[in-house]
C-alpha cells in the first residue's frame, strides 16, 4: 500500500474531495441500470444507488441524494472500487469494508483510498452512513444473483 | 434567580463527567432529562426497602407500596391542578396519546368527521390519528402555521368547521419550542364542540401546566423528560370523558371482577385503564420529581430557559455560519443548522467537542413543509444548564469547518 494512504492528512484530504467532488454521482434513467433507494431512520441520508451489472460484471455504478460526509464520500468511494469488477471481486472489497467498519482486521490493499474511512470504526453512530451506499450495492448485486438464479 | 451551581450538585450527571475528553456540556434536555438524587434515592428506597406489588398483598410491605404509588396521583393532580381521579398512569406521552386515539377517538368518530393537527406535531401526536383516520374514514387536516411556524388561535378559528370532532396540538413543540396559547385554542376548539387533546411532552417541564385553566380535555406528558424515570408518564383526561371511555388495553388490576360467560366489571377511572402491575418504581419516581420541579418553582425554570436562550441568541448574533430557525422561541429549545455543513456532521463535531445535542428531523417529519429544510440541530436547555455551556456551545459552531467535521475521523 502507498505510503501516502498512511498519513492521515492525506486520509483527510481524500475523505473531503470525495465529499466536496463525489465520483459517479449523477444517476441515469437507462433502464439496463437497477436502483436501490436507501434511506436510513437513524440518520437522514437518503439516496439512490443505481448499477448495471451485466454477466456478473459491474459495469457501471452511480448515486446521488442528500448525504452526510461520510456517506457520501463512502459512497463515492465505492462506485470507484467495484465499478468494473466480477460480483465475486466486489463481494470480496465489500466484505474487507464492513470488516474494517466494525473494527476487524482487514485487507488495506483491497480499499486504496477507502482506508481513509477507517475511523468510522470509532464512532458507532455513524457506521450507518459509512454503509448505507454500500448495502446499496449488496441489495443490487443480490438482486442481479437472483434474476440470474431464476433463468 | 436560580442557584444553579448549587442545583447542579443535585445531579450525579452533572459531577464533572467527560464526554470525547471535554468537561460533558448536556444540551440535549428536549430528548431527555437527567435525574437529581431525590429522584434515583426514591426508586432505590423502593428496591432496597418496600419491594412488593401494590394492590394485591394484605401485608404491610404492600401497603407501603400502595400509599408511595397512590399518593403520586395527589402530587400530579398538584402539579397540573385536576382531582387525582382524572390521572391515569401511562407508560409515557406516546401511550397516553395512543389511548386517547384508540380508546376515544376509535370509538367517537366517524366517516367525514375531521381530526385537525399541525405540521409541527411529534409522530407521537401524529401517526396514531392517522390510524384512527384511517379505521374510522375521519379525515386529517392541518392547522396552518404561521410563517415563524407558531400555531395561533386566529389559524384554528380559520381551520374549524362543524365536522373537526377533534383537535389535538403540543403545548410546546419539539423542534421549534413555541409556546401555544393553549386556552384559547381550546376555548376556540369547544365553541364547536371538538375535543381537544394536548400533547405536554415538551411543555410539562418547561412552563406551568393547568388543565382547568386551559379548559383541554386531554392531556398526555412523559416523566423522563420533566427528571423522572422513563418508561413511565401522565394522561389526564375530564372525569366525564374518562369514565365513559372503554379501556384500550385489558388485563389484572384494572376489572374488579369478571365471569366465564364474559361478564367484566372494570374498575373505576383511572384504575380501569391502568392493567397489568404498572411501573411502580417509576411512578413513584415521578412523584419525587414533581416535587423537586416544584422546589425549583416553574417561574424560575422558564425564566431561567429563557435567559440562556437570550443569552446564547445575543452571542452567536454576528455568526454568519449559523441560521437559526426559532429565532423568537419561547424556550430552550434552539433548532439551527451550522451553514452548508449537514446537520449531522455539525452534530457530531459539536458532539466531539463534549457538547451533547441532537441532530435530524426530531420526530417531526412533516416540519420540513414549515421551515424548508429537512434536518436541523436541536440544542435544548434546561434550568440545570449555565451559561458557560451556551458559551461552549458557541465556541463549537464557530469553529465548525468541514475541515472539523471531517477531522473528528483521525
Ligand atoms: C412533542 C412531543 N410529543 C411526544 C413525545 C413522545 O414522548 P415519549 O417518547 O416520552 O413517549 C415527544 C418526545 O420526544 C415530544 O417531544
Amino acid at each position: 500500500m502507498s505510503e501516502l494512504l498512511k498519513d492521515p492528512m492525506v486520509l483527510r484530504e481524500i475523505l473531503l474531495d470525495h465529499y466536496e467532488y463525489p465520483h459517479n454521482h449523477k444517476l441515469t434513467d437507462n433502464p439496463a441500470f437497477k436502483e436501490a433507494h436507501m434511506s436510513s431512520e437513524s440518520c437522514i441520508d437518503d439516496i439512490r444507488v443505481q448499477a448495471k451489472i451485466t454477466d456478473g460484471i459491474i459495469e457501471d455504478v452511480r448515486f446521488d441524494g442528500r448525504a452526510c460526509t461520510i456517506s457520501t464520500a463512502s459512497t463515492s468511494m465505492m462506485t470507484d472500487l467495484v465499478k468494473g469488477k466480477t460480483i465475486a471481486e466486489a463481494k470480496e472489497i465489500m466484505n474487507n469494508y464492513f470488516a474494517m467498519i466494525d473494527g476487524r482486521e482487514f485487507d488495506e490493499n483491497m480499499l486504496e483510498e477507502a482506508v481513509a474511512l477507517q475511523g468510522v470504526s470509532k464512532q458507532a453512530n455513524r457506521i450507518k452512513c459509512a454503509t448505507i451506499g454500500w448495502h446499496g450495492l449488496e441489495k443490487l448485486i443480490a438482486e442481479s444473483e437472483e434474476e440470474n438464479d431464476g433463468k | 434567580m436560580l442557584d444553579v451551581n448549587t442545583i447542579r450538585k443535585d445531579f450525579p450527571m452533572l459531577d464533572g463527567k467527560l464526554m470525547s475528553g471535554h468537561p460533558l456540556v448536556y444540551l440535549d434536555n428536549s430528548a431527555t432529562t437527567f435525574k437529581p438524587n431525590a429522584v434515583i434515592n426514591a426508586i432505590n428506597d423502593f428496591y432496597h426497602n418496600y419491594t412488593s406489588n401494590i394492590h394485591r398483598g394484605e401485608y404491610e410491605l404492600s401497603q407501603k407500596a400502595d400509599t408511595a404509588y397512590d399518593s403520586v396521583r395527589k402530587i400530579v393532580g398538584g402539579f397540573i391542578n385536576c382531582d387525582e381521579k382524572e390521572v391515569v398512569f401511562t407508560a409515557g406521552a406516546t401511550n397516553g396519546l395512543n389511548i386517547v386515539a384508540y380508546s376515544y377517538g376509535l370509538a367517537n368518530l366517524k366517516a367525514g368527521d375531521e381530526i385537525l393537527i399541525t405540521l409541527a406535531e411529534h409522530a407521537s401526536n401524529v401517526l396514531p390519528w392517522f390510524d384512527v383516520a384511517k379505521k374510522t374514514g375521519a379525515v386529517i387536516r392541518y392547522i396552518d402555521l404561521d410563517e415563524e411556524g407558531r400555531l395561533t388561535p386566529a389559524a384554528l378559528e380559520k381551520a374549524m368547521t362543524e365536522k373537526v370532532r377533534i383537535v389535538a396540538f403540543a403545548a410546546v413543540t419539539n423542534v421549534l419550542g413555541y409556546i401555544a396559547d393553549v386556552k384559547e385554542l381550546c376555548r376556540i376548539a369547544h365553541e364547536y364542540g371538538a375535543v381537544t387533546v394536548v400533547d405536554a411532552a415538551q411543555s410539562a417541564a418547561h412552563i406551568h401546566t393547568d388543565v382547568k385553566d386551559w379548559d383541554c380535555d386531554f392531556m398526555a406528558f412523559s416523566s423522563h423528560k420533566m427528571c423522572g424515570p422513563s418508561g413511565v408518564g401522565v394522561l389526564y383526561g375530564k372525569k366525564a370523558l374518562l369514565d365513559a371511555m372503554e379501556p384500550f388495553t385489558y388485563g389484572g388490576g384494572s376489572n374488579a371482577r369478571f365471569e366465564k360467560d364474559g361478564t367484566v366489571i372494570l374498575k373505576e377511572t383511572p384504575e380501569k385503564f391502568e392493567s397489568g402491575t404498572p411501573d411502580m418504581e417509576g411512578v413513584i419516581g415521578l412523584g419525587a420529581a414533581l416535587r423537586y420541579i416544584s422546589e425549583v418553582g416553574m417561574e424560575n425554570i422558564s425564566a431561567h430557559e429563557k435567559a440562556l436562550r437570550d443569552y446564547f441568541m445575543n452571542k452567536i448574533a454576528d455568526y454568519d455560519n449559523v441560521e437559526v430557525y426559532n429565532p423568537n422561541g419561547d424556550t430552550g429549545i434552539i433548532a439551527f443548522n451550522v451553514k452548508n455543513i449537514f446537520a449531522q456532521d455539525a452534530a457530531s463535531y459539536i458532539g466531539s467537542q463534549g457538547i451533547a445535542v441532537r441532530s435530524g428531523n426530531h420526530c417531526a417529519k412533516l416540519l420540513h413543509n414549515v421551515i424548508g429544510v429537512t434536518e436541523t440541530i436541536r440544542a435544548s436547555f434546561y434550568f440545570y444548564n449555565t451559561f458557560e455551556d451556551a458559551d461552549r456551545l458557541a465556541e463549537a459552531i464557530k469553529t465548525c469547518t468541514i475541515e472539523n467535521c471531517i477531522g473528528i475521523f483521525f
